[in-house]
């Protein structure tokens, strides 16, 4: 020690000093051994599994299509309609407030103003609203002249008119296209009498409430050449059509089994709404909000819980189940399904509903040869996910999309022979704004990507889908060339229909099935 | 500084086996190019996890902070190593891990996503590696072993 001190103070450098000096070079070599390895194997990896699949990825939105200002009518101003609003820039001034307020202790609320701010003008104007309840109308009207996106006290433009029938709203010479968000006994006759009209329609899903209704409103639809989209934002999820790409270059091997689900546990995901103050037999026009439902006296509940009821609602067939059939009909083209069974029960919402709040649902797809399963609880929110189940692999979905090899596979089992893939271990990953599938390599990234961690982003900005979808269909409406947008009259038909199947299939307790050629279900 | 034999020879392997740790983290890193600390950072918990997320969430700050990661990593751990700057790179060292310590704090009733390898209670295993580095800064070693003993530099800082 001391003779090494003496060494250094020398001022000269002897050989040993330059031993010392240089002795953890060759453990920097190791080192950097180990780093060359590591990547090889790496760059192995990613080759070998990305070697032959090409994914498909959008970048970016489409533009804006450049026109006159589009004049829209609202028909039904309530919880859903309000949000329609809110992603077409139309917010009640006192919600701005309340964003603003909370903004200033929460920063999600910070950014969820943000957003919405930022949020580009679709070049609309809210000039008609229709709500048979006096104060949703006039939310409706106020949030429509809140052009300029203020709290209160800021700048207004002039309010939307409101008309007392939807016929009116749809014949005022001012409306170009309508948004429907009304209850589902209400969409096909409103959506009918705008296409009569030649007027554009962005429907609420699902399409319809009853079976003859259905072939109607496509008949017509298509008749009349309008512009015609069925609410299902989930058209507009990234990992979707990353999903269908995937599938299309047979990553996963053939699909036998599919599985669906709705896993809420709340009294609102339950559908039992709050009864807003006010409403009352003078501030609701109860004959309207009938129509071709059955005939029943006043009622709240009925009013702002309608889904509980088959009378106004399609139950969880048509109100959740729609979601995820939209979504695997656009993955997969699936179709209307050759049979479906279903069973359930009224189990835990024991408040007067007719609808279940247990459903499950088997749709065969003989053609197809697979099986679609539903399993849908409003009184548990254990998640059995959206999976698609290959011979080969598996694919997981939500905003992200998990890839994970099965032990047995066919086109994998060289590769997990050679330890390149582990069983049950995810293979690739997609999230949304990364802008690429990633071949899952290393351990920290098998656990992310097996924890799916929640990402809403396109090419790196927040948007939210439904956003996406109104834009879709104004832009189709702009074009006017014939397009229609994704989730278009026949998509909707066939939401429709694989839907009431299962409805049925519940209601009479026995298997319904689909004749392709009449188009009709037996 | 005079140590004995074992003092110097555990105080250099010390500081040789904490170089290796960082500088193969680094070069993991930069040899990624795919490699981010986002979700790392989305993982957060404890106090700072707002101060965390909004990195994350920002591109630029992210784009900084992987930068800042994988070089200021790879870079300390080559100083530690070959025995240059070490009571400099020994300060950066100790800021990046109480950056990680403080976006992943061991105190019950937090949780997080990525499972930790063992049972820690306020104190794990980053921030005995954070101690252990100011030990490092205390006890300098690069002029037994190390490029300083080259340069023959009486300023200690540069030790």
């Amino acid at each position: 020690m001391t003779k090494e001190n003496k060494d250094n103070t020398s001022g000269k450098i002897s050989r040993r000093d330059i031993l010392a000096g240089l002795a953890a070079l060759p453990i920097v070599g190791v080192i950097g051994y180990g780093l060359m390895r590591n990547k090889a194997v790496a760059d192995k990896l990613n080759s070998s599994l990305l070697s032959d699949i090409k994914p498909e990825i959008q970048s970016g939105i489409p533009p804006l299509i450049e026109g006159k200002t589009l004049r829209l009518g609202i028909v039904g101003t309530g919880g859903r309609g309000g949000y329609l609003m809110k992603a077409m820039g139309f917010v009640h001034p006192d919600r701005i407030d309340e964003y603003t307020t909370n903004s200033k202790t929460d920063k999600y609320w910070k950014q969820y103003l943000e957003e919405f701010r930022a949020q580009e003008n679709l070049n609309i104007k809210i000039t008609a609203i229709c709500d048979i309840f006096d104060k949703n109308a006039e939310r409706g009207m106020a949030a429509g002249a809140n052009v300029h996106r203020n709290g209160t006290g800021g700048k207004m433009d002039d309010a939307p008119k409101r008309y007392s029938t939807y016929n009116e709203l749809i014949a005022a010479d001012d409306v170009d296209a309508i948004v429907i968000a009304t209850p589902d006994h209400w969409h096909v006759p409103i959506a009918l009498e705008a296409s009569r009209k030649g007027k554009h329609v962005y429907c609420e899903k699902p399409l319809s409430w009853s079976v003859s209704e259905t072939y109607e409103i496509r008949k017509t639809v298509k008749k009349t050449g309008i512009v015609f989209q069925l609410g299902h934002q989930g058209r507009q999820t990234e990992s979707y059509n990353v999903a269908r790409s995937l599938i299309k270059q047979d990553v996963i091997g053939k699909i036998s089994l599919i599985e669906v689900c709705t896993n809420r546990n709340d009294p609102n995901g339950a559908w039992v709404y709050d009864i807003a103050p006010g409403a009352n037999e003078k501030t609701i026009d109860w004959k309207q909000f009938i129509g071709q439902a059955p005939w029943h006296d006043f009622s709240l509940e009925r009013f702002f819980r309608w889904r509980c009821w088959w009378d106004y609602s399609t139950g969880l067939s048509g109100d959740l189940f729609t979601h995820e059939f939209d979504a695997l009909n656009q993955i997969l083209d699936l179709g209307i399904p050759n049979s479906a069974m279903a069973s359930g029960g009224i189990y835990f919402f024991k408040d007067g509903r007719t609808v279940p709040d247990v459903l499950n649902m088997a749709m065969e797809y003989t053609d197809r040869d697979l099986t679609l399963l539903y399993s849908a609880t409003l009184a548990s929110e254990k998640n059995r996910g959206k999976v698609i189940m290959g011979h080969d692999a598996y694919l997981e979905l939500s905003d992200t999309l998990i890839v994970n090899v099965d032990p047995r596979s066919t086109r994998y089992k060289q590769k997990l022979e050679q330890g390149i893939v582990e069983p049950f271990m995810p293979i690739f990953s997609y999230v949304p704004g990364q802008g690429a599938v990633d071949a899952v390599t290393s351990p920290t990234e098998k656990y992310f990507a097996g924890r799916g961690l929640l990402y809403t982003y396109r090419d790196g900005k927040a948007v939210d889908t439904t956003h996406l979808h109104l834009r879709e269909w104004i832009n189709c409406i702009r074009a006017g060339n014939g397009a229609q947008p994704s989730c278009n009259i026949d998509q909707a038909f066939q939401e429709a229909m694989a839907a009431h199947m299962g409805t049925i299939s519940y209601k009479e307790g026995r298997r319904t099935y689909w004749d392709k050629e009449k188009e009709m279900i037996v | 500084m005079r140590y004995t034999k074992t003092q110097s020879f555990a105080l250099i392997i010390l500081r040789i086996t904490v170089g290796w740790h960082f500088l193969y983290e680094g070069g993991v890193k930069i040899l990624n190019p795919q490699w981010t600390a986002r979700s790392y950072l989305l993982d957060s918990g404890g106090f700072l996890k707002g101060f965390f997320e909004t990195i994350a969430e920002n591109q630029t700050l992210l784009a900084i902070s992987d930068s800042v990661n994988a070089w200021g990593l790879t870079l300390i751990g080559l100083s530690l190593l070959l025995g240059l700057l070490t009571r400099f790179s020994s300060i950066a060292a100790m800021v990046l891990l109480l950056l990680y310590y403080l976006s992943h704090p061991a105190f019950t009733g937090i949780e997080y996503m990525f499972p930790s390898d063992g049972s820690y209670f306020i104190v794990n295993k980053t921030l005995v590696e954070l101690f252990a580095l100011l030990v490092i800064f205390a006890f300098p070693t690069s002029h037994i072993l190390g490029m300083q003993r080259l340069l023959k530099s009486n300023k200690t800082f540069l030790d």
